[in-house]
C-alpha cells in the first residue's frame, strides 16, 4: 500500500478543499471543471502517451455519454444512476466500432482518422432531431442519494472527484501489470510485442475502450453538473483540447492528465477573465494568448509538465524486488520426439523481383546450437522474419516439430516456444530492464486487464516478474534491473532482449547478432551461456558476423549468399569450403 | 447536374492546392499544418482589404513576428555571434518586414491594380508563413509527431484569433482576378473559375518539376525521408522547413485570393477549408501529390453534390468521405514496421 500513499495523501487535500471555510464557489466549479477534463485526458494518456494511439476525437466520446443519460433522464425518467453503466456501454460500444475502422491504421492515419469522425459525429450530434440538434437537451435531473440532490457545485464535486482517483487508481493498476505492459511496449511498434504473444490489434482495441470509457464517465457527469447537454462541448476543438491538456501534463504519465487539466482549465480560466481588463477586451485575446502560451510550453518542456516536475523531486520512489522463490509452470518438453526441432524446406520470399530468400533449406535439431552466417544482404534476417511469422513466405514449408507454421502468425510461432531477438533491438526505452524483459513471460501469465485493475492478479504478477528477474541475473544483468532499457549500452540492450526471450521457456531460441557490440570478455560469457542452455535441453540458431564466436560455438554452420544456401557443415569444413571462402572474400585470382 | 460538377471542380481545385501544401509540409517537416486555413484567410482577406483602400494588420503582425525571430535567431546563436550573421538576421527579419510594412502603408490608399494587390498579400503571407517555422517549429523539430501538432493547434488558435482582430467578425468579398466569362454549351465558365484551375494545374506541374528537377526541391525530399541522413550529407534541414513553411503560406494564401471572388470569407472560414484540404492529403496518403490532386477534386464534387441535395448534414457527408478509404487503407496497411518517436 505504501506506493499508493501519495494518491491517499491527494484524495484527503482534495476532500478536505470545499471544507475549507471561505473558499468562494467559483474555485470549486473551476475544480469541477478540472476533474471532469481530467477523467478524458487519463484516458488519453493511456490511449495516446502510453499506447502511441493519438486521437482527437475524444470528446465525441464525451458526448456519447452525456446524450445517453440527458435523452434516458428527459425524455423517459430514467434514474441518473441507471444511466451511468448505460453511457459508460455506449461509448463503449461507439468505440468498438469506430476502433474497427480506426486502430488498425497505422502511424499518421490514426490522429487524422480521429479528426475526420469527430467532426462527423460533432456534426451528427448537432444536427439530430432528438438529441435536440444545435439547442441539445435541457433540465437534465441532477444526481441524487436519497434526497440529497447534487445540484450545488459543491456536492457534485465530491462525485467527479472520486470517479477522477478511483480511474486514476485503476489506470495505474492497469499499467502495472502484464496487460499494461503490453500496451507500454504498442507504442514501439507491434513486432517486438507479437513475438512474445501480444495480441495486438486486441490491446490496441482494449486501450481505445478504456480511453471512451473514461470519456464516456466524464461526459456522463458534465450532463448531470451542467444538467444540460449541447454538441458545442464535444466538437472537435474539445477534441483538440483534450489532446492538449494531456500532452502539456505530461502524455506519459497518469497525474499528467491532471495536472494538464489543471494547467489547462486555470490558464484559461486567468485568461478569458483578466485579459480583457489588461487590454478593454477587444477580440478573441485569451485564444490568441493561450496558443501562444501552448507553443512556449512545449518548447519549455517537450514530454510535459509533470515528468519535468518529477526530475526536480529530491526523493525518488523505491522499486520493488520481486520475490525469486516463486516459479511459473515449465514447458511441457516433448521427450525424444523424432525429426528435426525445425525444419525449413525450400523456404523463398520474393519482394517484388528481389529474391530475399531463394529455396533455402536446412534443420536445426534438438540440443543443438547453429549458426546462419553469410554476407550482408544474404537473407538471414529474412530467414528469421519467415521462421517467426513477421513475413509469409512466398514458398516452400516451415514446420516445428512437423507441424506447419508457414501461415502462423507471430504469437502462435511465440506459443509453440520460438523466441527471437532482433538485430535492430527493439525493447520499450523508457520501461525498466525487469519490465521489458517482463513482456517475454506475456505468454505464461493469464490475468487480464479488468483483475490487473482491481489488484487481483498480484500472484500471476509475482510470478512473471520472478521468472524475469531469474532471467536476468541468469544473463549476468542483475545490477541493471531497475535501470532504463534506454540508458543501458547497446551490447547490454542486446543481452536484454536475450533475457526476455528466454522468458518465454523457449525450445529454440533465434538470435539476430547477439555478439554485436560486446566486449571479449562478455562474447566469451555469452558463449558459454549459450553452451549451457543447449546443455539444458535448448536449441539455438543464430545469426552472427563474429566468425569467431560462431566458429567456436555453433556445432553447425549454413551459409547464405545472395539468398541461396551455398554451404552447410561443421565450422571446420565450412572454414576450408572454397564457396564460402569466396562468397566472404571474392573470387581468388 | 453539369453546374454543381463545375462547381466542385472549383472548390476541388482549391482544396487540392491545399492539400498539396499539406502534404508537402507534412513529409518535410512531420508537422500536421493546421494553420494552413489561416494562411488562406490571411492571403485572401488582407487581399480584399488592400482592395477595399485598408490597411491590413497582416503586414504588422509580419513585423511583430520578424522582430521576435530577430531574438531567437541572436538568442539561439549567442555564443558565436558575429557581425555578418546579425546583419543577415536582421536583413531577413527586420528589414524585409518593415520594407512590406512601409510598401503596404504607402500603397494602401492608393487603389493599386489587382495584381499588385496579389502580390503584395502574397509576399505578407509568405513572411507570416517563414517566421512561423522559426519561431514556433524549428525550436520543436526534434520532437515527436503528436507535440508538433499540438503546437500546430496552438499557432492556429493564436493567428484564428488575430485574424478575428484584423478582419473583424463580418465577411468580406474581394474583386474578380479576371472579368471575362466564356460560355461553353450549358455551362458558363468565369474567369474566376478559369483563373482558379490554371493556376491549380500551373501550381502542380510547379511542384512536380520543383521536387523532381532542382536540388533544392531534392533535397527537401531528402530531409522527408530522412532527416539526420539528409543532414550528414549536408542538406541544412532547418532552410527545408522554412522552404516548406514559404511554400505551404504562399499556396493557401493563393487559395484564398482565389476564392475570396467567389465566395465571403470570415475570420475562421479558412479553418474549415484547409480541414477538407487535409482530407484529400489524407486520402492520398500524405505521401502521394497526384493522388491527393485527385482526391480533392472528388471532396469538390462531393461537398457541391451533397450541399445542392442535403445540405444540412453535408458536413458529415464530407467526412465520412474518409471512412471508406481509412477502411480500404487499413485493409492494405503493410506489414513493416515503422521507426516511431
Amino acid at each position: 500500500m505504501r506506493e499508493r500513499l501519495p494518491v491517499l495523501l491527494f484524495a484527503v487535500a482534495m476532500a478536505a478543499i470545499p471544507l475549507i471555510p471561505g473558499m468562494p464557489p467559483f474555485w470549486i466549479v473551476l475544480l469541477d471543471n478540472i476533474g471532469l477534463s481530467a477523467l478524458v485526458a487519463m484516458g488519453l494518456v493511456l490511449l495516446t502517451g502510453v499506447g502511441g494511439l493519438t486521437s482527437f476525437g475524444q470528446a465525441a466520446f464525451c458526448g456519447f455519454g452525456a446524450y445517453t443519460t440527458a435523452v434516458l433522464t428527459t425524455a423517459y425518467g430514467v434514474s441518473p444512476w441507471l444511466t451511468l453503466p448505460l453511457s459508460l456501454l455506449v461509448s463503449g460500444f461507439a468505440a468498438v466500432l469506430l476502433a474497427l475502422v480506426t486502430v488498425r491504421l497505422s502511424g499518421h492515419y490514426l490522429p487524422l482518422g480521429t479528426i475526420a469522425w469527430g467532426l462527423g459525429l460533432f456534426y451528427l450530434f448537432s444536427k439530430l432531431e432528438f438529441l435536440g440538434r444545435n439547442d441539445g437537451i435541457s433540465a437534465i435531473p441532477p444526481l441524487a442519494i436519497g434526497s440529497f440532490r447534487m445540484i450545488d457545485p459543491g456536492a457534485i464535486y465530491y462525485a467527479i472527484w472520486t470517479a477522477v482517483l478511483i480511474s486514476a487508481l485503476l489506470t495505474m493498476n492497469l499499467l502495472d501489470s502484464r496487460t499494461g505492459r503490453a500496451i507500454r511496449a504498442l507504442r514501439r511498434g507491434h513486432i517486438a510485442a507479437e513475438a512474445f504473444g501480444v495480441r495486438t490489434p486486441r490491446t490496441k482495441l482494449l486501450v481505445f475502450i478504456y480511453a471512451a470509457v473514461l470519456a464516456g464517465l466524464s461526459g456522463w457527469l458534465y450532463a448531470h453538473f451542467q444538467r444540460a447537454a449541447n454538441p458545442t462541448p464535444f466538437g472537435a476543438q474539445a477534441g483538440i483540447e483534450y489532446l492538449f491538456i494531456a500532452v502539456v501534463g505530461g502524455a506519459g504519465y497518469v497525474w499528467g492528465g491532471v495536472l494538464g487539466a489543471a494547467i489547462v482549465v486555470i490558464l484559461k480560466e486567468i485568461l478569458q477573465s483578466y485579459l480583457p481588463y489588461l487590454f478593454h477586451g477587444e477580440g478573441q485575446l485569451e485564444t490568441i494568448v493561450f496558443g501562444i502560451l501552448l507553443v512556449v510550453l512545449l518548447q519549455l518542456a517537450p514530454t510535459g509538465v509533470w515528468p519535468w516536475l518529477m526530475t526536480r523531486l529530491p526523493f525518488k520512489p523505491d522499486r520493488k524486488r520481486p520475490d525469486k522463490t516463486l516459479t511459473l509452470p515449465a514447458r511441457m518438453r516433448a521427450a525424444g520426439t523424432p525429426g528435426a526441432l525445425l525444419q525449413i524446406d525450400h523456404a523463398r520470399k520474393q519482394f517484388g523481383g528481389v529474391i530475399a530468400v531463394n529455396d533455402v533449406s536446412f534443420d536445426v535439431q534438438a540440443r543443438e546450437i547453429v549458426a546462419l552466417i553469410g554476407p550482408n544482404g544474404a537473407g538471414k534476417s529474412t530467414t528469421f522474419n519467415l521462421i517467426t511469422g513477421v513475413l509469409a513466405s512466398s514458398g516452400g514449408t516451415i514446420s516445428v516439430h512437423g507441424r506447419n507454421i508457414d501461415k502462423a502468425p507471430p504469437q502462435e510461432v511465440a506459443k509453440l516456444g520460438i523466441a527471437r531477438t532482433f538485430q535492430h533491438v527493439k525493447l520499450v526505452p523508457d520501461m525498466s530492464v525487469l519490465e521489458n524483459v517482463a513482456i517475454g513471460a506475456h505468454l505464461r501469465g493469464h490475468a487480464g486487464a479488468i483483475s490487473s485493475m482491481l489488484r487481483l492478479d498480484r500472484s500471476d504478477e509475482a510470478r512473471l516478474l520472478a521468472e524475469a528477474a531469474r532471467q536476468i541475473e541468469r544473463v549476468g544483468l542483475g545490477d541493471q534491473i531497475d535501470a532504463l532499457a534506454g540508458s543501458l549500452s547497446l551490447g547490454q540492450q542486446r543481452i536484454v532482449e536475450i533475457a526476455r526471450a528466454l522468458c518465454v521457456d523457449p525450445m529454440l531460441l533465434l538470435l539476430d547478432e547477439p555478439a554485436a557490440g560486446l566486449r571479449h570478455l562478455e562474447k566469451q560469457q555469452l558463449a558459454a551461456l549459450l553452451r549451457q542452455l543447449r546443455d539444458g535441453g535448448m536449441s539455438v540458431l543464430l545469426v552472427e558476423h563474429d566468425m569467431g564466436f560462431v566458429m567456436d560455438l555453433a556445432d553447425r554452420i549454413v551459409v547464405l549468399d545472395f539468398g541461396t544456401k551455398i554451404a552447410e557443415g561443421t565450422p571446420a569444413a565450412i572454414k576450408t569450403n572454397p564457396e564460402v571462402i569466396k562468397a566472404y572474400l571474392g573470387a581468388v585470382a | 447536374m453539369l453546374f454543381l460538377l463545375q462547381d466542385g471542380i472549383t472548390n476541388g481545385a482549391v482544396y487540392a492546392l491545399l492539400g498539396l501544401a499539406l502534404v508537402l509540409v507534412f513529409a518535410v517537416t512531420r508537422v500536421i499544418l493546421i494553420p494552413q486555413g489561416e494562411f488562406v484567410t490571411y492571403g485572401a482577406l488582407t487581399y480584399a482589404s488592400l482592395s477595399a483602400g485598408h490597411m491590413p494588420g497582416t503586414a504588422k503582425l509580419a513585423v511583430a513576428m520578424g522582430v521576435a525571430a530577430f531574438a531567437f535567431d541572436l538568442f539561439v546563436a549567442r555564443r558565436a555571434l558575429h557581425w555578418r550573421l546579425i546583419a543577415r538576421a536582421f536583413v531577413v527579419n527586420i528589414v524585409l518586414p518593415c520594407i512590406l510594412l512601409a510598401l503596404t502603408a504607402w500603397l494602401a490608399d492608393r487603389h493599386p491594380p489587382v495584381a499588385v494587390n496579389i502580390a503584395l498579400s502574397l509576399v505578407i503571407v509568405a513572411a507570416i508563413g517563414l517566421f512561423l517555422y522559426r519561431l514556433a517549429f524549428q525550436p520543436l523539430a526534434h520532437t515527436s509527431v503528436l507535440v508538433l501538432l499540438i503546437a500546430s493547434v496552438g499557432c492556429h488558435l493564436a493567428l484564428q484569433g488575430l485574424g478575428l482582430l484584423f478582419f473583424g467578425a463580418e465577411g468580406q468579398r474581394g474583386p474578380t482576378i479576371m472579368d471575362a466569362a466564356v460560355t461553353a454549351g450549358p455551362l458558363r465558365f468565369t474567369g474566376q473559375s478559369i483563373a482558379v484551375y490554371a493556376i491549380t494545374a500551373a501550381f502542380i506541374v510547379g511542384l512536380w518539376l520543383f521536387f523532381g528537377f532542382t536540388l533544392y526541391g531534392k533535397a527537401l525530399r531528402a530531409t522527408a525521408v530522412n532527416r539526420l541522413g539528409a543532414r550528414l550529407v549536408g542538406v541544412r534541414t532547418t532552410l527545408s522547413g522554412q522552404i516548406a513553411f514559404l511554400l505551404a503560406s504562399v499556396i493557401g494564401a493563393l487559395s484564398g485570393i482565389l476564392i475570396v471572388p467567389i465566395t465571403t470569407l470570415y475570420y475562421d472560414t479558412g479553418f474549415l477549408i484547409g480541414l477538407k484540404g487535409f482530407i484529400a492529403a489524407i486520402i492520398g496518403g500524405l505521401v502521394s501529390y497526384p493522388l491527393t490532386a485527385v482526391a480533392a477534386l472528388v471532396v469538390g464534387i462531393v461537398e457541391a453534390f451533397s450541399s445542392f441535395y442535403a445540405s444540412n448534414v453535408k458536413e458529415v457527408i464530407v467526412f465520412t468521405l474518409l471512412v471508406p478509404v481509412l477502411l480500404l487503407r487499413s485493409l492494405t496497411a503493410p506489414a513493416v514496421e515503422e521507426e516511431k518517436d
